[in-house]
């Protein structure tokens, strides 16, 4: 076998091009998560040195590092970046196409080329993000959702930046119909839809969710566009427009974009928690359609954006009601997680480390998310801190938790080497203790009114703001020492077997790194379950 | 590498998707178009009135006809009429260039009269009629692009025929941008009742 080989790696060395081109033109799926992979964690970092910027700024009140224009910009650049750049794209687009076609014993995704130009849709998208911070009249201040009237009146550089989003969804689009039709089509003999790994299963309804609701927010930005350009007026009320109505075609989008993010992120969690409990899933199947049911269910609660500017109150009771309807399956999958770890054999890995504190946040950021659906208390509470809060708790707490995941789940799979244990978990524990100390205070300060994206705030909410600006130095140090222990790990750390883990999905049965077809000549056939472990040895590194 | 990678069904499938999203494209379109008609009927009706119905009658004849040509090209490949494909495409694509025509004549009318977005006539009218026009250009705007596109992508596959690549034995490349034009065709069938006829 030549993974005993030690010059042996895989999709590394193998291709059909040489050098740069064999990753520039390459159609592997593999490749192209990498490449992936490099961009997102790139773009994480970029967004995380902004956020930093915007805690300094606000450690004090009144001016403390930058203009108040300055403030405007910065929460705009890192809202953009890390919305359309790096959660949206992050676990679907990096580990979805490195791991989803080797899950469902596939050589390849359906659409090998398709999948590439979908990469460079994402590196047309990052290129005008940038440039439209350094062009024009400057960086654009509307924050992250553009709302009109404001966006179509500023004089800053917001063409590009909707462009920018719009090449992104079309990036999102394209992988999102690609991984459809590759699940249908793909799979492996004997790999049978109850056969799935729940990360391909939520790697689906995303990708539905993606198909479904990305063209909506594509025309809303060309609209914004023509807007600017042509002065149409279609959202000025003043013009017979009507900008309640952007709202609504933007949230019709962004909040199912919401699922997008957050749904890949469970699957990685319903990974990760089987193989480090050695049990089975507990209720694979109402995992499998939980994730549909959210995705579903997901779609229809955007008016919950927009309970304080205008809406009937029929409207806003449906829209309640609705949205409280998507805790139940985010809730059953919260649930199976724990009576998975019930009477586990826990092994308390990195990964899993990641994956427990995924529960833990996910389930705060979630509770938020049912005090902000409840129409009394979101009048209260939008547009302050507690949103802040409420967000960064499922979205970097629920996704961001699950990328650092994965990175420490699959990295050794695709790199063949181990990364320090003991490293990853002081990391861990950085982050984990800094993000509470960030992101719970924003939430009281909201509770206590201090509105959001302000530049100042009332002496009484010093003291708090200190305590989040001091708790986002301590993640950025857990950032730090986490990113340079993978890095560190994946160039030099012990070589690893197939099987590190003791995992029982296809992936971990053939060599880490994989080589160029997954499988070989001979495409595998499957004959049991994913959470199967009976008689699968963890290799010793 | 070694196995060629194959899948017709996968092929279509994947198509069917994206033509999906081309409706949700344009659905937001309709939806401005059903909130602003909603607000402004009698303005709607005015702004119509001023649109010359020829130009979109001429249109849509010419639409529906490209839309039987490259049907008809679907089946002579199938049947292995390569000769016939290609100037069945041809003649689809010419179909194309001559709906663009018509519109670029239709515009020059319409900005002739100082009615185009953003126009100082417009901004005097009633806020309903700018609302129309300004729909009016974005929408059929963006139709001509997918026209563009849709015609780019049918003389390719057509030139791939000629290289016989796409062949009586894999059709599904020519089928899927059939499938495009239909669709264009399909929007084009909403659009000209919606903004020429029915007010």
């Amino acid at each position: 076998m030549s993974e005993t080989n030690s010059s042996y790696s895989g999709f590394w060395q193998q291709g059909q091009r040489r050098g740069i081109l064999g990753w520039l033109l390459s159609t592997d799926h593999k490749r192209i998560g990498i490449m992936y992979l490099c961009c997102v964690t790139t773009m994480f970092i970029v967004g995380a040195c902004l956020g930093l910027a915007l805690r300094l700024e606000l450690i004090a009140p009144g001016p403390t590092v930058m203009s108040a224009q300055t403030y405007n910009a910065t929460f705009t650049v890192h809202g953009v970046i890390m919305i359309f750049l790096f959660i949206i794209p992050s676990i679907p687009a990096s580990f979805g196409n490195l791991l989803m076609p080797i899950m469902i014993g596939a050589r390849d995704v359906s659409f090998p080329k398709v999948n590439l130009i979908s990469w460079y849709c994402y590196i047309i998208g990052a290129v005008l993000a940038i440039l439209s911070i350094f062009t024009g009249t400057g960086a654009p201040d509307t924050g992250w959702t553009f709302y009109v009237p404001f966006s179509t009146q500023t004089t800053t550089n917001i063409d590009l930046a909707v462009m920018a989003a719009f090449m992104l969804g079309f990036s999102s689009i394209l992988t999102g119909l690609n991984f459809l039709t590759t699940i249908h089509r793909l799979r492996a003999k004997g790999m049978t839809w109850g056969r799935l790994p729940l990360f391909v299963w939520t790697l689906y309804a995303t990708a539905w969710v993606q198909v479904l609701a990305t063209p909506m927010i594509g025309i809303t930005l060309l609209l914004i566009v023509f807007e600017r350009v042509f002065g149409a007026g279609l959202f000025d009320a003043a013009r017979g427009g009507d900008p309640i109505l952007y709202q609504h075609m933007f949230w019709i989008y962004s909040h199912p974009a919401v699922y997008i993010m957050i749904l890949p992120g469970m699957g990685v969690i319903s990974e990760v928690i089987p193989v480090f409990a050695r049990k089975p899933l507990f209720g694979y199947w109402a995992m499998a359609l939980s994730s549909l049911a959210i995705a579903f269910a997901g779609s229809l609660v955007w008016g919950h954006h927009m309970f304080a500017s205008g809406m009937s109150d029929m409207a806003i009771l449906i829209f309640s009601f609705l949205t409280f309807i998507v805790a139940i399956p985010s809730a059953i999958k919260v649930f199976n997680w724990v009576s998975t770890l019930y009477k586990g054999s826990i092994q308390l890995a990195p990964p899993m480390l990641y994956a427990l504190s995924f529960i833990f946040l996910f389930s705060i950021g979630g509770l938020g998310g049912l005090v902000l659906g409840a129409a009394a208390s979101d009048i209260h509470l939008t547009d302050t801190m507690f949103v802040v809060g409420h967000f960064h708790y499922v979205m970097f707490g629920g996704t961001g938790f699950a990328f650092f995941a994965a990175l420490h789940y699959w990295l050794p799979k695709f790199f063949g080497r181990m990364y320090n244990h003991k490293r990853a978990v002081i990391a861990w524990a950085l982050m984990f203790v800094g993000f509470n100390f960030t992101y719970m205070p924003m939430q009281v300060l909201g509770v206590m009114g201090m509105p959001r994206r302000y530049y100042d705030y009332l002496p009484q909410f010093t003291t708090l703001n200190q305590v989040s600006t001091v708790g986002s130095w301590v993640m950025a140090l857990g950032l730090l020492v986490m990113f340079v222990n993978l890095w560190k790990g994946i160039r030099s750390g012990t070589p690893v077997g197939p099987n590190p883990w003791g995992g029982a999905t296809l992936e971990w049965q053939i060599p880490s790194p994989p080589p160029i077809e997954n499988f070989g000549e001979e495409d595998p056939v499957v004959t049991h379950g994913p959470y199967d472990f009976k008689g699968v040895v963890a290799d010793e590194y | 590498m070694s196995i060629e990678h194959r899948d017709d069904t996968g092929a279509r499938f994947g198509m069917w998707l994206f033509l999906y999203t081309e409706v949700i494209l344009f659905s937001g379109l309709f939806l401005l178009y059903a909130m602003a008609l909603a607000k402004f009927p009698n303005d709607f009706s005015n702004a119509s009135h001023r649109l010359n119905i020829y130009f979109g009658t001429v249109n849509t004849l010419v639409l529906l006809t490209s839309s039987l040509s490259i049907a008809m090209a679907v089946t002579a490949l199938q049947r292995g009429r390569t000769k016939l494909t290609l100037i069945l495409c041809g003649t689809t694509v010419f179909l194309g260039i001559v709906f663009l025509i018509n519109k670029y004549f239709e515009w020059s009318a319409e900005i002739g009269h100082g009615i185009y977005p953003g126009s100082h006539h417009l901004a005097e009218q009633a806020p309903g009629v700018a609302a129309f026009f300004n729909l009016y250009f974005f929408t059929l705007g963006l139709h001509g692009l997918h026209v563009v596109i849709g015609g780019t992508l049918i003389t390719v596959v057509a030139i791939m025929t000629a290289k016989g690549k796409v062949t009586s034995e894999r059709y599904t490349l020519l089928e899927n941008t059939a499938l495009y034009w239909h669709l264009v065709d399909l929007i084009w069938i909403f659009l000209f009742p919606l903004y020429y006829l029915i007010l």
